[in-house]
């Protein structure tokens, strides 16, 4: 069904759009932006009977959820690479296995020691205790209270992802109606499990561990969650919160469980993009907004950078509240406090990566070629103290010249990756500076920083770089430059207390609704955050729906147990 | 004549390999055979069949050969499928009836010459395979403990039997046969599994079990291959909406209380019976049923939420109509899949009824009313399960 244009005067835009173009199809609902979260939005637009477009700047769709082969007969997951946050609603609900996804969960992680030892932190329980009994009994033991109480906070949060959050100044019934859920789940930890709460959103990870566990290696290896993708050190207050969140997913409901997207994390928006195109959307790629158009005060269209200009009356954000609110809308059409806020978001870069194609399986110091532990994510940097070095060079504008890195070698359980007996390994780094002494990443810089890493991880593995056959280097700057995180943050925008639930993005914003009629947000910037997730597109979707006053499409989470 | 035997659980074959890679020491006793339950974690298990490569021992799987003059004719009464469709080099999936017409097992046959077959079962059938035997000029023989059998299942199983060396491996088609020179006897390959993926499975002499397992994870390193145990094909099975015997029906012999064994309408299996054939055991009977009306109906059910609906009532209003036979979360469909028997006036695709589901966490039971729609079929069913030429992964 095309829907043409009405000639109103007050759509002389769209007239003369008529005028030179002929034709030009009106869409129900615009998306700007082909992230995971934009295609899910517009995936239960559609679902809901809208026409709906996406635009997508690059060439491919995905944004940070991406598969690219880059070297022949190899294919990365060039941003994010490992998947458990994706609710599980969704993925059944827009059926997106019949649309080619997969995702296995792989057990375990594995820190190497300085001193040529490791900690194995094994999947099956009895090993672990074992391993962890190996470097302190009492550990071991604590390990269990530990578990309980990180699983106690992911309780707390999990019911609340698939939730609208509340607005806690407004009088609204349905507000009202929400912050009661929230004080009851709230009121259900009891007295010390609230306790528990606070520390847990407001401690440091390095804290928070030290009042469970005496190993250095172990709480190293434990704080890595913490500080992932977060420009903060294992001592910052807020990186206990940052650990949960890497917690709180689940892989066929084993809660804290992570998998790989068979065929790479691109699978997952391929499955999304074939949803939405099952339901009737499009999606145009090579396609840059340069402006969200508003007029008489209400949101009208889109304007390309090239030039043309897409009309719909609802308009939604994939992208980052910096990059939505000043780059591509313009202060004219926006209350003064938006750009104060967006001004203010904190969105710092932390983070690099490598996705390295390699000749061969790569051995490392003491682990048998067969075990277990290389087929999940392996660490560097055995103390909370190389953690807070690493972290000071971040602070000093440089990259960690001694980094942590969570890498994993994927091809040994995707034989969809590289060919038989070769394998990929994608390697995430911390710290990576958004800017390098006050100036803009240079190509020297980057490669400087690969190198790095590369021999970091050499001291680990005596024949890795003989195995080295091509390497994609990203820093903050390809990352903001290709996926448009701004700075390279990796979660659009930090995961902290002022910045989460009704604080995210903004105070007063929270509830995905811009602050022009027709405007909304949905990308990983709006509760309940980054991550590889779909959260956010979702609950975006059931928010205009709601305004629209058309059926919701989008599932209700489901109950924890 | 045997020994007399002192021995509580047999081994198979490849128990020497089983044993070494079976780290969590869990077992299972399947038909007297000691069986891998898990080897090391289950949901690895699993994704190797539908990620890599599965292998199971199949062993203790009863297998019986039916040689000499009449086999095809005597099969062709035992059986409720027409058996003169299936050509030599063929496999098929058949169930058998007591003259009721109710089910004593389901298996596979395999037509592997002019009148030679053997017939794959779950229960021991030897007598019922006698009794229907009298007037056949036909020789039954038990050959259970003298075929040595792997499942090799998953995407890239097809990629690893090329890595041994079995040319055109890739062209069987599903259900096909088809024999390969190993170490000096002969290595028989079906396309046939109970796991509903890509997936062949082999045949061979005991003395060379162990060889074979050998090679089959030599070839198999860089394809991901892994041994899988009795819950890993338990979770694939559910997901491929295979029946299982003696958890989805009581074989009609071993039943004690009425109304407890099922005709093969009642469990979805009218395709099995072929009415064009004169003769039959059941046929009478099925043929009564199929006028008047069954009393059950066997139906898949997509269970609202995430709670396997185990051992479920199901419902209809506040009256209870079924239960459920087997039920799991299904890790690669994503969804919740139910087989249940519901009484035959219900059930049809798209009627939405109810599971009560029963669980226990931190020792308190939870009961939750789940809706569940009637499915047509279940929902895993990649094309690269029949695809020919087969796919690398
Ligand atoms: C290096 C890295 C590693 C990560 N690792 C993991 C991980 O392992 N697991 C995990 O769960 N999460 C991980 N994350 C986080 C996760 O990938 C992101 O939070 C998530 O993918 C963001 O999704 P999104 O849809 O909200 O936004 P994006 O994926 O950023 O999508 C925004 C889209 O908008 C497009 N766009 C930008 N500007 C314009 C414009 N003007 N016009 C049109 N289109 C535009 C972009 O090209 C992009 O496609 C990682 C992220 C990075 C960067």
């Amino acid at each position: 069904m095309l829907r043409f244009l009405a000639l109103t005067p007050a759509d002389q835009v769209t007239i003369d759009k008529i005028e030179c173009n002929r034709v030009t199809k009106k869409y129900d609902a615009i998306v700007i932006g082909g992230g995971h979260n934009g295609l899910t939005n517009a995936a239960y637009l559609a679902k809901a009977g809208l026409e709906v477009l996406v635009l997508e700047k690059n060439p491919y769709i995905g944004g940070a959820t991406v598969s690219r082969e880059l070297h022949e007969g190899w294919k990365y997951s060039n941003c994010s690479y490992v998947c458990s946050l994706l609710r599980p609603e969704i993925t059944r609900d827009l059926e997106l296995p019949r649309h080619g996804l997969q995702v296995i969960p792989y057990g375990g992680s594995v820190t190497f020691c300085q001193n040529g030892d490791y900690f194995g932190d094994y999947p099956d329980h009895g090993r672990q205790y074992r391993e962890i009994a190996r470097h302190s009994v009492r550990d071991a033991d604590a390990y269990e209270r530990y578990s309980a109480d990180v699983m106690k906070q992911t309780r707390l949060i999990r019911p609340f992802l698939m939730r609208t959050p509340p607005d806690p100044t407004s009088l609204k019934l349905r507000d009202l109606k929400e912050m009661r859920v929230l004080a009851k789940a709230f009121a259900e930890l009891g007295e010390e499990g609230l306790a528990d709460t606070l520390k847990f959103w407001t401690m440091s990870i390095g804290d928070y561990l030290d009042g469970y566990f005496e190993t250095d290696v172990l709480k190293a290896h434990l704080a890595g969650s913490g500080i992932i993708g977060t420009a903060l050190g294992v001592y910052s207050p807020g990186t206990a919160y940052v650990l949960l969140h890497h917690y709180m997913g689940d892989v066929d409901g084993t809660v804290g469980a992570w998998g790989f997207a068979r065929g790479g994390m691109g699978a997952i928006a391929d499955a999304l993009a074939a949803a939405l195109q099952s339901y009737g959307g499009e999606i145009k790629r090579d396609a840059e907004v340069g402006q969200i158009i508003v007029k008489d005060g209400v949101t009208r269209g889109v304007a390309l950078t090239n030039g043309d200009e897409l009309y719909a009356d609802i308009v939604v954000s994939n992208l980052d509240p910096k990059r939505t609110f000043l780059k591509i809308m313009d202060a004219k059409d926006l209350p003064e406090d938006i750009i104060h806020k967006a001004k203010n978001f904190k969105i710092r870069g932390s983070s690099g990566k490598l996705n390295i194609a390699l000749d061969g399986l790569p051995t490392f110091n003491g682990i048998p070629k067969n075990s277990p532990l290389l087929r999940c994510d392996m660490h560097i940097l055995d103390s909370l103290e190389r953690m807070e070095k690493a972290y000071d060079d971040w602070k000093a504008e440089t990259w960690s010249k001694d980094p942590y890195v969570d890498m994993l070698i994927p091809t040994q359980v995707d034989p969809t990756m590289a060919p038989p007996g070769k394998h990929m390994m994608t390697v995430f780094v911390q710290y990576a500076p958004p800017k390098i002494n006050g100036g803009e990443w240079t190509d020297d810089d980057r490669d400087a920083f690969g190198n790095n890493v590369i021999e970091q991880i050499a001291k680990y593995s005596p024949d890795f770089k003989d195995l080295i056959l091509h390497c994609e280097v990203r820093t903050p700057r390809e990352i903001e430059d290709e996926v448009g995180l701004t700075e390279g943050n990796i979660f659009m925008g930090e995961l902290t207390f002022d910045q989460l639930l009704f604080n995210r993005p903004f105070p007063g914003y929270a509830q995905y609704r811009g602050p022009v009629p027709g405007m909304y947000m949905c990308g990983s910037g709006t509760h309940p955050g980054g991550g590889v997730m779909a959260a956010p597109g979702a609950n975006a979707a059931r928010e205009i729906l709601l305004d629209l006053k058309r059926p919701n499409t989008v599932p209700a989470g489901y109950p924890d147990d | 004549m045997r020994q007399h035997d002192e021995t509580m659980l047999l081994q198979t074959p490849f128990h020497s390999r089983i044993a070494k890679a079976c780290e969590l020491n869990q077992w299972d006793d399947w038909k007297g055979y000691t069986t891998p339950h898990v080897y090391t974690e289950v949901e690895q298990e699993y994704f190797a069949i539908r990620n890599s490569t599965g292998v199971f021992d199949l062993t203790p799987m009863m297998k019986y050969r039916i040689t000499g003059p009449d086999a095809e004719a005597y099969l062709n009464k035992l059986l409720t499928r027409d058996i003169r469709k299936i050509g030599v080099g063929r496999v098929a999936y058949a169930v058998w009836c007591d003259d009721a017409g109710q089910v004593m097992d389901d298996g596979t046959v395999f037509h592997l010459g002019e009148n030679d077959y053997r017939l794959c079962a779950y229960n021991r059938v030897m007598d019922w395979m006698m009794w229907s035997a009298m007037g056949f000029d036909v020789t039954i023989e038990d050959e259970t403990a003298d075929v040595a059998a792997l499942a090799v299942q998953g995407p890239t199983s097809c990629s690893v039997l090329k890595a041994m060396g079995f040319e055109g491996i890739e062209n069987l088609k599903a259900f096909g046969i088809r024999t390969y020179a190993f170490d000096g006897v002969i290595l028989m390959v079906s396309r046939t599994g109970f796991t509903g993926d890509l997936g062949y499975e082999l045949w061979i002499d005991p003395d060379k079990a162990e060889l074979l397992w050998d090679r089959l994870f030599d070839a198999g390193k860089n394809f991901g291959i892994r041994a899988i145990g009795g819950a890993a094909l338990e979770l694939a099975r559910i997901e491929a909406g295979f029946l299982q015997a003696g958890i989805d029906f009581v074989a009609a012999e071993h039943a004690v209380r009425m109304g407890r064994s099922r005709s093969p309408f009642e469990l979805g299996l009218e395709w099995l019976v072929s009415f064009d054939k004169p003769i039959f055991n059941g046929r009478r009977a099925l043929l009564e049923e199929k006028k008047n009306g069954s009393r059950y109906r066997f139906v898949y059910l997509d269970v609202e939420g995430n709670k396997p609906a185990e051992h479920s009532f199901i419902m209809k209003g506040s009256k209870v109509i079924g239960t459920v036979t087997s039920a799991a979360w299904c890790p690669t469909a994503k969804s919740n899949l139910a087989f249940a028997q519901v009484e035959s006036k219900y059930g049809n695709v798209g009627e939405v009824l109810v599971a009560e589901i029963y669980y226990q966490r931190e020792l308190q039971w939870t009961r939750v009313l789940a809706s569940c729609t009637v499915i047509e079929k279940v929902i895993f069913n990649p094309p690269r399960r029949r695809q020919t030429p087969a796919a690398d992964f």
